[in-house]
């Protein structure tokens, strides 16, 4: 069970923090179908910081004397360069949609072809391969939060809560969870969320209100990168053990899905995201699955071929999808370019 | 009235865009190469300058001399490699273009090709060619693959229709599902190579000769050496297309037939959608839904109609392909998507989504890829810069109107200034 919750999170938590981007990119009023590419871009780029980092030896005594914060905080900074590079691809698709009135769906998949050629094109002249891994190390002896760390034993076994939320995570998980709040808040709470989603639904009332539609417009795709980016980031981290290979294996478009599934509203997506995150998960990892821990693994036992587990997350989307999309609101003015003349 | 001038056609205005994009493309690709080569000390300003000569000309490089420079030339075995990789682009880049007509971008065609792919490869591998001829055979897989493609990009066409949902997002489900689907059904299937050791990842050739034969009892099935004893059940397999000839004209290469097929192909669906009422009404139904439905059309079926055809034809893409009988099928594709499918995006752009302009805008693209193969062999360099310069042509023809307007622009300009 621990694992269970344990790995669940590991893939949930980065498909709302995407889905999230998804969000702000659509309550501002620009269909962001880049997020797969912004994802690809920013695990590239945050993998390449590690990497780079690594090489020039920082962090190296950090790791030598087994500072927990300092190797956090190693991991915090790639998070954040990963989250600044997917809000400079994300540009892109900003200047195509706002400056240039392009069709968004094309700009998208435009974006969605660039990163993982130009991320491929690099990594093979980088590493010779088609993987960029950490330049030493694994990501498991760099950045997992072990149970050693708080003094227990090889033998010992930490309590429920410490074994699901302690031994063997990520504090990038949790920063995210954090992110997802704070982000979710500014766009409830603030004035600035509120004129931003105002773009998404009527964008030349927001004008005539004295809000510069092209300003948030670009506010809304740049912090859609920047989370995207992040997520991309975290979820190779936590489950490429921080390597990248230009793909991301439909992710990005799973959080789409996530993202219309719970109706462009956070608490919806973070249910939404949880109930995704389980089925990628049981994909995963269905054979070691041991749900009661009574030592049996039910799932192995039922002798369905693996392909199955694993296309279960899409045919669940798709299912999904079907039973919710007559009642899902979308913003209304997204993915129109915005026309100050048009009333 | 004055004459309209040549400059001033639409048409001419659309054709010249893409050739603006086509131009930053290759532009974009060599500025990075430029970059890569100055920062990279084992390049240089020699080797940037090689790699662009290859991205702008590698169709012609027939290698290098013995003082190492590159060596350009006919290269009849690229020519028709380049004919032969063309086939499943110009599939894909008719399905993208059909779709896109219609008002419905099919972005599920990896999918759809995939299942084409599968459809056809399992029918000419399993039906026995000692009872029917190996070209019916052909035929009969050619079809089964299209039909089966036809059946995956119905089911975004019906999730659109009836159910209101984004084919983008449907079609991106369904080419997952068909990537793990396809990877299922060959797990399972007794069409894994197992008759050559190094090839233990891929599907039988269709060209290979499979004989069932019963040794003493026990059915197996070999290779085209039948062992001493065995009798022989069925023969399989052996299911290659035509040549026509073309080999002869470009040696060395793997073109075949299935390039005039898909050429064929590319008419009739231009005679569809410029010629009949089918193609009068998809057209309605791209351009206003709501008004088509007001003047008749039933645009539901118009929509399920759409994609089971483009379906057809992105998995004719994959099937063309795989039936030429010199390509291998990689069965464990769950993690990957055929490139194939994606790129009739940019085929399908770059033609303006006329029938006839993708096949010339698909012989472009597996030009850029051969361009990205000799880059490879003969460079440091490696062939994902062809992607990049199809994602940035892809880039542009999202802002077409605004390419064509500046176009328009200039020609204003001269104008006044005479």
């Amino acid at each position: 069970m621990p694992f269970l919750i344990r790995q669940t999170l590991v893939y949930a938590v980065p498909l709302m923090l995407v889905a999230l981007a998804g969000v702000f990119a659509e309550r501002s009023g620009i269909i962001n179908l880049a997020l797969e590419g912004i994802m690809i871009f920013g695990a590239f780029m945050g993998v390449l910081f590690v990497r780079t980092v690594q090489e020039w030896g920082w962090f190296q005594p950090a790791y030598d004397a087994g500072n927990i914060l300092g190797l956090q905080g190693f991991c915090f900074l790639a998070m954040l360069f990963a989250a600044a590079m997917g809000a400079l691809f994300s540009l892109l698709l900003a200047f195509a949609a706002i400056n240039l009135k392009a069709d968004q769906t094309i700009g998208g998949t435009a974006l969605n072809l660039l990163a993982p050629a130009v991320v491929l094109f690099f990594i093979r002249i980088i590493a010779n391969q088609n993987t960029l891994n950490m330049y030493k190390g694994d990501a498991a002896s760099w950045f997992m939060l072990k149970k050693s760390m708080f003094g227990y034993g090889r033998k010992e076994e930490m309590n429920f809560l410490g074994s699901t939320f302690v031994d063997k995570v990520y504090v990038a998980t949790y920063i995210c969870i954090l992110v997802f709040i704070v982000m979710s808040i500014i766009l409830y709470k603030t004035r600035f969320g509120m004129r931003l989603r105002s773009c998404g639904e009527n964008p030349q009332a927001s004008a005539s209100l004295g809000i510069n539609v092209v300003k948030m417009r670009y506010a809304g795709t740049v912090i859609s990168g920047a989370l995207a980016g992040m997520g991309g980031f975290v979820y190779v981290l936590t489950t490429a053990n921080c390597s990248a290979n230009g793909d991301v294996a439909g992710f990005g478009f799973l959080a789409l899905a996530v993202m219309i599934f719970g109706n462009w509203k956070p608490l919806n997506i973070c249910l939404a995201a949880l109930l995704f995150g389980l089925f990628k998960c049981v994909a995963a990892s269905y054979s070691t699955l041991d749900i009661n821990g009574d030592g049996v693994y039910l799932l192995k036992n039922l002798n369905i071929n693996t392909n199955i587990y694993r296309m279960l997350p899409y045919v669940i989307t798709l299912i999904v999808l079907a039973f919710t999309s007559k009642s899902s609101r979308a913003p209304k003015a997204e993915g129109i370019p915005y026309d100050p003349g048009k009333r | 009235m004055k004459k309209e001038s040549f400059f001033d056609k639409a048409g001419t205005r659309s054709v010249l865009a893409s050739l603006v994009a086509i131009l930053v493309g290759m532009l974009a690709g060599s500025v990075i190469i430029l970059i890569v080569g100055l920062t990279n000390s084992s390049l240089g300003i020699k080797g940037a300058w090689e790699g662009i000569r290859l991205v702008v000309a590698g169709l012609f490089a027939t290698g290098r001399d013995a003082a190492g420079g590159l060596t350009f030339g006919f290269n009849s075995a690229s020519f028709g490699n380049m004919l032969f990789r063309a086939v499943p682009l110009i599939m894909t880049g008719l399905s993208v273009a059909l779709g896109n007509k219609a008002g419905l971008f099919n972005i599920g065609a990896p999918g759809q090709y995939l299942a084409g792919t599968a459809a056809s490869l399992f029918v000419s591998l399993s039906v026995p060619t000692s009872v029917v001829p190996a070209w019916l055979v052909w035929l009969m897989a050619l079809l089964a693959g299209m039909m089966a493609g036809a059946c995956w990009g119905a089911i975004p066409g019906l999730l659109k229709a009836y159910l209101n949902i984004n084919e983008v997002l449907a079609c991106i489900m369904t080419n997952w599902i068909a990537a793990n689907a396809v990877t299922w059904v060959f797990d399972v299937s007794n069409l894994k190579n197992v008759l050559e050791g190094t090839k233990s990842g891929y599907i039988y050739k269709t060209s290979t000769v499979l004989n069932d034969v019963v040794i003493d009892g026990v059915r197996s099935t070999v290779g085209a050496n039948i062992p001493e004893g065995a009798q022989v059940v069925a023969t399989r397999g052996g299911v290659a297309t035509a040549k026509m000839g073309l080999d002869s004209i470009f040696s060395g290469s793997q073109v075949n037939g299935g390039i005039l097929v898909a050429i064929l192909i590319a008419i009739v669906i231009y005679i569809i959608l410029s010629r009949t009422t089918l193609g009068y009404q998809l057209k309605a139904c791209g351009a206003n839904r709501y008004a088509a439905r007001y003047a008749g059309i039933q645009d539901k079926r118009n929509i399920v109609l759409t994609m089971a055809l483009a379906g057809a034809l992105a998995a004719a893409g994959g099937a063309l392909y795989y039936l030429s009988g010199n390509t291998e099928f990689f069965w464990n594709t769950y993690q990957s998507l055929p490139a194939e499918g994606f790129n009739g995006i940019p085929v399908a752009l770059l033609a303006i989504n006329n029938p006839l302009g993708v096949v010339f805008s698909a012989v472009f693209m597996s030009m850029l890829q051969i361009c990205g193969q000799k880059l490879t062999e003969l460079t440091a360099y490696n062939e994902y810069i062809t992607n990049v310069i199809i994602a940035v042509i892809v880039y542009l023809s999202a802002f077409m109107l605004v390419i064509k307007m500046w176009i328009g622009k200039l020609r204003k300009g001269k104008a006044v200034d005479k």
